[in-house]
This record gives C-alpha cells, sequence and structure tokens, in this order.
C-alpha cells in the first residue's frame, strides 16, 4: 500500500507516495531520478549506497524510503555548494582516488562523515573508516591519500583563524 | 602549453563521477521500459522435467514471460566462444551449444531457464516466484581434475571425460624428461590455483531497445568491447543486421576481464525488445553476479624445474587442468593456453620447458579471462617454484634470479628473445627492476631485523615475485594462426574541425582507466594544441566506426598507437595546406607546437587556421581533399612485454595464524608512460587483487557444486585496513615495436603480486621447516593447521 512520505532532499523538500517496500537507496534513484547513488550489492556490504540523513553515513539500501520520512538527506549530487566541489571531491581529484567512480560517491559519502567525527584521522584511521566501502580499483592506497588532502584543506582555514 | 606527455594530468573524466553525474547502465531509463528478471537454476545439474508458469503470468504486471523452450522453438544461436583450440591429435575442440536460456537441462547453478518481463523490477521477481519448475537434481561435479576421472558426472554428452582439448607447447615431451633427469634437484609443487570471482562494483546490466518504426536495434550494455558484442550479437547469435544495431558502453563500472565477454543476458534482452516492442532492462544483483559473471584461474597443476648443482635451471615441466566451467565463454580456451603456456619462460634462461593443459568443463560458472588472464597462471607457478627450490637448495631466493635472469636487451640493437614457449619478447633489463626493489626494501638490513625477530619467537617473512606478461594483444596474424576467431588491432579516428577544436574516436574502451586523459594527452602534445581542445569519444558503436576493445592492458599500445597514425595523417595532410598558405614548398617546413614554420624563418601558419581552410577551401591545394578526418587502423607487431619485481614483506601471527601484510614493494617497467598518476593507479589497483588472491578470495564450491560463498558476506573481498600503502617505483624500456613505446600497465600489479605474498608467507614459516605446500587463500586457519602439522 503507497504510503505518503516528505524528506528533504540536497536541500529542496520533496513529497511522494512510495510502497512501503520500497529502499530508500530505490527511492532515490527510481523516483528522484539521482542516480549518483549507487547499487553495489544486496547485502549492505560494500557501501556504494551511502548517503548521509541527518548528517550521519547511511547506506541506503539497508533503510527503508518510509524510515527516512521527515529526514534530511544528502547524496553525492548535493554535496557541491555555489558550484564549487566539497574538499573530498577535490581531494579525490587531486590524488586520483577514483577510476572507475561507481564507489566514489559512497565512498566520498563515507568520508564526510568520517571527517566529521575525526577531522585529524591518521592512515590507520582512514583505512578502518573506510571498513564499510569497497573499492576494486584503486586498492584503497589514493583515496587514503585522497582523504588526507580533503582533512587538510578542511583543517587549513581554521588553523588560520586560531592563529 | 603542451609537453603533456609523461605529466600526472588530473583526469578529465573526474568532474562527472565525483558530482553523481557518471551515466551507467543502470541508470539509463527509456520510455516505455520493461524490467526483466531471470529464472536461473538453483541445482548445479539438473534436468528439467516441467516448467510451469501460468500462475506468474497472472500477477500484477506482467506483460510476458519467455523460456527456454521459447529460445529453442525460435530458432537462434546460443552463445559462441571466440577462440579455437584444437586437441593435440588435430581434432577441433569440443564446443557445445550454450543458449540463451536453457530448456531441457541446467549445467551449473545459475543457469537460466526463464526470464519474466514485467512493467516494475519488483513486479517481474515477484512473478518469478511463482514459476514453478520440476527439477530432477543430477550429480554434479567442480573440480576440473575429478571431472576427467572415469565415471564423473558428464556435464555435455558430446564432451566424453569433459574435456573440451589437450593441448601442449614448448619443447618436445622426451626432451625435457631427459634434461630434468640430468638435475641435481628438482623442485616440485602441485597446487590449486584457486577460482576468483572479478567482482567489479558496478555490477552487469544491459537494456535492449527494438524500434519498429526504423527496424534498428540498440543494446546498451556493461561491456569492455561493444563491437566485438555486436559482432556476436549480430552475426552468431540474433543473425540481425549489424548495421542497424547500434552497440552502447556509457561509463562501467570496472571489468577486470569479466565485461570482455558476450553474454547471454545481452543478446536475450534484444531479442525480448524485438519481441515486446518496447525497450527491456536487466540489471544484475550480486548475488546474481557472483553466480553468472564468469569467474578467473581454476588451474590445478603440477610443476616441476630441474636445477643443476650451481642452481642454473635446466627444465620446466608442467601439467595443468584448467576448468572453463559449464559453457564456453568468448575467449575461455585462450587463456590457459596461449595466454599461460606462452609465458613459462618468464624472466629465466630455462633450456627445455614443456606445459601440458587439458581443457575441462564442469558443473560450475564459465571460466574466462580476470585481469591477467592466464599469465598470473604461470608466474604464480613459476614464481612458487623459484622461493621454493631457493628454500629447497638453501639458496638466496634474489641470487637465484639473478643467476637465471635472461641478459639485457633493448629489441633494437640487440634482437629480441625468442622463447621455448612461442613468444619472442620485445626488450628488456631484468636485472635492474629486482636490483632497485632490493634496495628499496633494504634487503641485507631486513634479513638481520628478520633473524632478530625469529630470536623473538616473530614469524616475519620476505617474498620474491619476478614476472614478465605478454600485453598489448596483439597481433592479428599471429592470434589467427593460434584460433582466434577474430583480429585484435584498434581503431582510431581524430576528426580535427574547422575551429581547430579535435574529436578523437577510439574502439578502445574505458572502464575506469582513464583513456579521456591519457588518449587526450597525446593527441594534444602531437598538434600541439591545449589538452582542452580535445575530446575522446569511446563506446558507442554508431559514433566509433569500429574496435576491438580493451583488456589485455592493450589500450594505449594498440589503441594510442591507431590514434597516432591518424595524428600523422592530420599532420602530412596538414602541411600541404600550410604549403599552400605559406607559398612554401612542404620540404621547407617544419611542424612544431601546434604550427607549420618554414625552416630558419620566423613564418608561420597555425593549426587553427589550417584546420579552417580545410573546411573552408576557397584558397586550396590543388589535388587536395577538403576536411581534415583520418581514421586508423593498427595492427601490432607482436605483442608487449611488461614486467618487473615484487616484494612481499608479511608478519603471521603465531597464534592465530593471521597474516598481515607490512610492506609491499613493487618495480614495474611498463615501458614509456604518458601519465604517471594513472599507471601508478593502476599498479596500485592490480597489487590489491593479486595480494586479495593470495589472502583473501577464492570461490568455494561444495561437492554438489553449489557456490557456497556468493555474497559478500562469504566472499573476502580486501578492504582498505587489510592493505598497506604501496611502495612503487619503475624502470622505463621502451617498447621498440610501437609508436609511443609503452608496454601496459593494467595488469601488471595483479600478476607479480600474489606469489610475492605467498612466498613472504612460506619465507615466514621457514622456522617450522619446510612442509607442504600451502593453498591459497591463505586464511588464518589454513596458516595455523600449516603451523600445527
Amino acid at each position: 500500500m503507497p504510503t505518503k512520505i516528505t524528506m528533504t532532499v540536497n536541500g529542496q523538500s520533496v513529497t511522494k507516495e512510495v510502497d512501503a517496500r520500497t529502499l530508500l537507496v530505490q527511492f532515490l534513484r527510481d523516483t528522484l531520478q539521482l542516480t549518483g547513488t549507487h547499487v553495489g550489492c544486496d547485502t549492505s556490504n560494500c557501501g556504494a549506497c551511502t548517503i548521509l540523513v541527518d548528517g550521519n553515513a547511511v547506506k541506503s539500501c539497508t533503510m527503508l524510503a518510509v524510515q527516512a520520512d521527515g529526514s534530511e538527506v544528502t547524496t553525492i549530487e548535493g554535496l557541491s555548494q555555489n558550484g564549487e566541489m566539497h574538499p573530498l571531491q577535490e581531494g579525490f581529484r587531486e590524488e586520483h582516488g577514483l577510476q572507475c567512480g561507481f564507489c566514489t560517491p559512497g565512498m566520498i559519502m563515507s568520508a564526510v562523515d568520517l571527517l566529521e567525527r575525526n577531522p585529524n584521522p591518521s592512515e590507520q584511521e582512514i583505512r578502518e573508516g573506510l571498513e564499510g566501502n569497497f573499492c576494486r580499483c584503486t586498492g584503497y592506497h589514493n583515496i587514503v591519500r585522497s582523504i588526507q588532502y580533503a582533512a587538510k584543506k578542511i583543517n587549513e582555514p581554521k588553523k588560520a583563524v586560531a592563529s | 602549453m603542451t609537453n603533456y606527455i609523461g605529466k600526472a594530468v588530473k583526469r578529465v573524466e573526474d568532474k562527472r563521477f565525483l558530482t553523481g553525474k557518471g551515466r551507467y547502465t543502470d541508470d539509463i531509463v527509456l520510455p516505455g521500459m520493461l524490467y526483466a528478471y531471470i529464472v536461473r537454476s538453483p541445482y548445479a545439474h539438473a534436468k528439467i522435467n516441467n516448467l510451469d508458469t501460468s500462475r506468474a503470468e497472472k500477477m500484477d504486471g506482467v506483460v510476458k514471460i519467455y523460456t527456454g523452450k521459447d529460445i529453442a522453438e525460435s530458432g537462434i544461436n546460443g552463445i559462441p566462444t571466440g577462440w579455437q583450440v584444437n586437441f593435440k591429435n588435430g581434432d577441433t575442440m569440443k564446443e557445445p551449444p550454450h543458449p540463451l536460456l536453457v530448456a531441457d537441462k541446467a549445467r551449473y547453478m545459475g543457469d537460466g531457464v526463464a526470464v519474466v518481463i514485467a512493467e516494475s523490477k519488483e513486479e517481474a521477481r515477484d512473478a518469478a516466484d511463482e514459476i514453478d519448475v520440476d527439477w530432477e537434481e543430477l550429480p554434479a561435479v567442480a573440480n576440473a581434475k575429478k571431472a576427467t576421472e572415469a565415471g564423473a558426472p558428464l556435464v555435455h554428452d558430446e564432451a566424453p571425460d569433459n574435456i573440451c582439448f589437450d593441448w601442449e607447447l614448448g619443447n618436445p615431451k622426451e626432451e625435457v624428461d631427459k634434461a630434468m633427469g640430468q638435475a641435481h634437484h628438482v623442485t616440485t609443487l602441485e597446487f590449486t590455483n584457486q577460482r576468483v570471482i572479478p567482482n567489479a562494483m558496478e555490477t552487469r546490466s544491459a537494456i535492449g531497445q527494438y524500434e519498429e518504426a526504423t527496424g534498428k536495434y540498440t543494446l546498451y550494455t556493461t561491456s569492455q568491447n561493444p563491437h566485438l558484442t555486436r559482432l556476436l550479437l549480430c552475426a552468431f547469435v540474433l543473425g540481425i543486421p549489424e548495421h542497424r544495431v547500434r552497440v552502447v558502453a556509457p561509463d562501467v563500472g570496472g571489468g577486470f576481464g569479466s565485461k570482455i565477454f558476450h553474454y547471454a543476458e545481452e543478446a536475450l534482452m534484444i531479442w525480448c525488445s524485438e519481441r515486446l516492442k518496447r525497450p527491456v532492462k536487466w540489471t544484475s544483483d550480486r548475488s546474481e553476479a557472483f553466480m553468472t559473471d564468469a569467474h578467473g584461474r581454476d588451474h590445478i597443476s603440477k610443476a616441476e624445474m630441474g636445477f643443476d648443482k650451481e642452481g642454473n635451471v635446466l627444465a620446466l615441466r608442467v601439467k595443468t587442468h584448467a576448468n572453463l566451467g559449464a559453457y564456453l565463454s568468448t575467449f575461455a580456451p585462450c587463456v590457459p593456453t596461449w595466454l599461460h603456456g606462452t609465458l613459462m619462460q618468464g624472466l629465466y634462461v630455462t633450456p627445455k620447458i614443456n606445459v601440458d593443459v587439458t581443457g575441462v568443463f564442469t558443473n560450475t560458472v564459465m571460466v574466462d579471462a580476470y585481469r591477467g588472464a592466464g599469465r598470473p597462471e604461470a608466474t604464480y607457478l613459476l614464481e612458487r617454484l623459484m622461493d621454493t627450490a631457493a628454500l629447497e637448495m638453501d639458496m638466496d631466493p634474489a641470487e637465484l634470479r639473478f643467476k637465471n635472469f635472461i641478459p639485457p636487451f633493448d629489441g633494437v640493437e640487440q634482437p629480441g628473445y625468442q622463447t621455448q614457449v612461442a613468444l619472442q619478447y620485445d626488450s628488456g633489463d631484468y636485472h635492474a627492476v629486482l636490483k632497485r626493489a632490493l634496495e628499496m626494501v633494504g634487503y641485507e638490513k631486513f634479513r638481520k631485523e628478520q633473524a632478530e625477530a625469529r630470536k623473538e619467537g616473530k614469524l616475519l617473512g620476505i617474498g620474491f615475485s619476478t614476472y614478465i606478461e605478454a600485453c598489448g594483444i596483439a597481433p592479428s596474424a599471429v592470434v589467427g594462426a593460434l584460433g582466434a576467431r577474430a583480429g585484435l588491432y584498434e581503431v582510431g579516428q581524430v576528426r580535427v574541425q574547422p575551429t581547430g577544436k579535435v574529436s578523437v574516436f577510439t574502439g578502445a574502451h574505458s572502464h575506469g582507466q582513464g583513456h579521456e586523459t591519457t588518449f587526450a594527452q597525446v593527441v594534444a602534445d602531437r598538434l600541439g594544441i591545449p589538452l582542452d581542445d580535445v575530446e575522446i569519444i569511446h563506446g558507442d558503436s554508431d559514433s566509433v566506426a569500429f574496435g576491438m576493445g580493451t583488456y589485455g592492458s592493450r589500450s594505449l599500445a594498440v589503441g594510442g598507437s591507431a590514434i597516432v597514425k591518424s595524428l600523422d595523417k592530420i599532420i602530412e595532410k596538414g602541411a600541404k595546406i600550410a604549403a599552400h598558405k605559406l607559398e612554401a614548398s612542404e620540404e621547407d617546413l617544419e611542424f612544431a607546437e601546434g604550427k607549420w614554420t618554414v625552416k630558419g624563418t620566423d613564418k608561420s601558419v597555425g593549426f587553427g587556421d589550417v584546420a579552417l581552410t580545410a573546411y573552408v577551401p576557397h584558397d586550396y591545394p590543388e589535388g587536395v581533399e577538403p576536411g581534415l578526418d583520418f581514421s586508423s587502423f593498427y595492427d601490432p607487431a607482436n605483442f608487449t612485454y611488461p614486467y618487473g619485481a615484487h616484494v612481499a614483506i608479511v608478519e603471521v601471527d603465531k597464534d592465530t595464524g593471521q597474516t598481515k601484510l607490512k610492506r609491499f614493494i613493487a618495480v614495474d617497467d611498463v615501458g614509456n608512460v604518458i601519465n604517471p598518476m594513472i599507471v601508478d593507479g593502476q599498479i596500485h589497483g592490480g597489487l590489491a587483487q593479486g595480494i586479495g588472491q593470495a589472502l583473501f578470495e577464492g570461490a568455494m564450491y561444495d561437492e554438489d557444486a553449489q557456490l557456497i560463498n556468493g555474497s559478500y558476506m562469504d566472499y573476502t573481498m580486501p578492504r582498505a585496513d587489510d592493505l598497506p600503502s604501496f611502495e612503487i617505483d619503475r624502470t622505463v624500456t621502451p617498447c621498440p615495436h610501437n609508436p609511443l613505446g609503452v608496454k601496459g600497465a593494467g595488469e601488471a600489479g595483479c600478476i607479480g603480486s600474489t606469489p610475492a605474498v605467498v612466498n613472504a608467507v612460506m619465507d615466514a614459516l621457514k622456522p617450522f621447516g619446510i612442509k607442504k605446500d600451502l593453498e591459497m587463500p591463505l586464511t588464518p586457519e589454513r596458516v595455523w593447521r600449516h603451523m600445527q602439522s
């Protein structure tokens, strides 16, 4: 039976009717055509569908759309602000943190959450923080560098203000 | 503004991927599109006594259900294979039919029996659950060696003993046996190079679209080679007119070989669309991908290497049973033969080599090329033999390699190196890569640390691997003689637009390799124009004239060379136009920095000017056609031969058997490098996959040939915290036979790394004495049991 849900997606309010069984990732991809969020598995292991729900990284294949009713959702499409790439997007480009690009949106959204919780992660903390995301192309080497780049970039202005 | 070659230019394709604007097959929604769900066999081997779709047909949203019987009755062909390997006695290999859906019998778990087409994915899946199949389960076999034994279940009636072919290469067996008999020491290993599952992060997907009004077919598919898919689809499977078929491989989320092949679902979607007059999409679940994507490796081998007293290799003898799965995939027969047997020379001067391969059908999903394809299996075998021999003969494994390396040769002054197994290596300095790797390791220091660690009861180990691969696949005449049913050249078209902007069309396909950047660097450099003025177009058979696609580390060596040929033609024709404009003779002009200059003067005309003149030929040289647009086919003269030295350092936990990969050092020689950032990235990714095979990955089939670890809950993919940061470097020995001097970098990491890791673990376990070999993946349990044995 369809259920009416309302949520804010990338800053815009959306109201739609969905089947109760619709996964949040299906809602984003099929209903809202936000195809930047990918599906890489059916067991909630790969992390390709990671998005932010109320600021926390969530695997959107693990959540029903109805559970996100009233939430604030950010997908990869909503990460750039005023046409400017987020430091993580920039970091992935500068450090060649992506190849085929399929895991990238989920990887970046996980990293957003990681840096929110730990603005200065060590390499080991980054690697542990990415445990929920598979990449088959990069061997993770440059993904680690990309996140280090972003952490540095995010922290720099703060340091400048503090000094 | 020029000199892009050799620079770490940031990728031009990144922006769309970073902002969620990539366009993968499953992202495409066409008006009126239907969704397909495929009903698959839950058994590895079973007869279909009855298949009842009546209940499913009445379900909401169901448009049509087709079964294997419908496919059989339509008279279309099955999926062909692209390579023929003959039996030793000259008989043709066994090539049983591979229908799009089976009607009578399933031969592996995942074999398709029916397709449900509905208005939505969910409705298709719901209806599939209501299809009743009366299965009669039959005995099944998953192991290639067991499949050839008397009384083994027969996968195909037409292939006795499940043997597809037997094949050998190298020196006559008697010569090798004789040399082996004279050896002072023979090292023997028997092992399985286990089956691995490619696991590109994007699962396969296909959309068939038939337009009745025009009679045109379009297939959107997750393919590494859309043109080859089109050829097989039209000429072999469906018999539809090639000129009315467009195959598009848009952004593709990784391939690693698994998306080279023409799969049944591609033809099936076109076939369904033609009947229903609406587009039909199928996208694989991950569980389905585990069951139905072609797997890699799966060799059972016995390998023997004979040495004289000083450690010089005298002979190599190899017997391999290669699992081909239930049907022959596109390149399946070639992988364990011409991509495996031909690499048995390795980097060593081994004078006598014989390799014998039996290709075997089993009740498992097809086995075909996976990153490296045959060459990792050959390298694993050689490099495990080398380290094991060093251990057995109490020699240093690095020294043993130096002693046996082929001396340096550049392929120009010194000729290429003729192996005992058909290939002629192009150029190489094999000592240099191992020497550099040892420097990076700090080898002497490490051995001291290791000795200290052992005193403290710590299990520290170092493992080596020095490899060579045959890439840049391949000279068409050569592969044709070896059984390929296609040529393996590449096509590159350069179209200079009237404004001087350049569109380049390549038959290679990028699914992560960054062709849109690397190829643009080559074009911008050669034409002396800004990178931003170049657009690389690939993956659409309506835009790109033809192509053989991307695999075997061939894109730049073969596809890049085709583009260079066209660039040469552009510059040659441009010179005629420039000479006319400058009122000079062509011979007096030189082309550099994007302009033609009369030698010794400051008189010049720019590339843009010439382009415009070519399209607005008012004042134009006589006898020259307007336009500036050339297409070229490049068929390589030889394979290319990247090589390298990989070193792994591990620590094994004595109590748990857990292996920690502490360092990984890779020195590779991939010839000239156009974009070092991208090449490094290719190496990193290859290393992770090779290390994955050594430590984590492996498809497991039980005695009923059921795949028992077909999900990410069960199949161990390497995660970020399983791997160290890699320490990599390279030497550069240009390829002497292609215009860019490039050799290919896509597979190197995956080929060299696996044996290095296993050798390191065996070295770490040295204090336990030399025991029987360890089977990959080296799980903590296996290593722990080994320590207890």
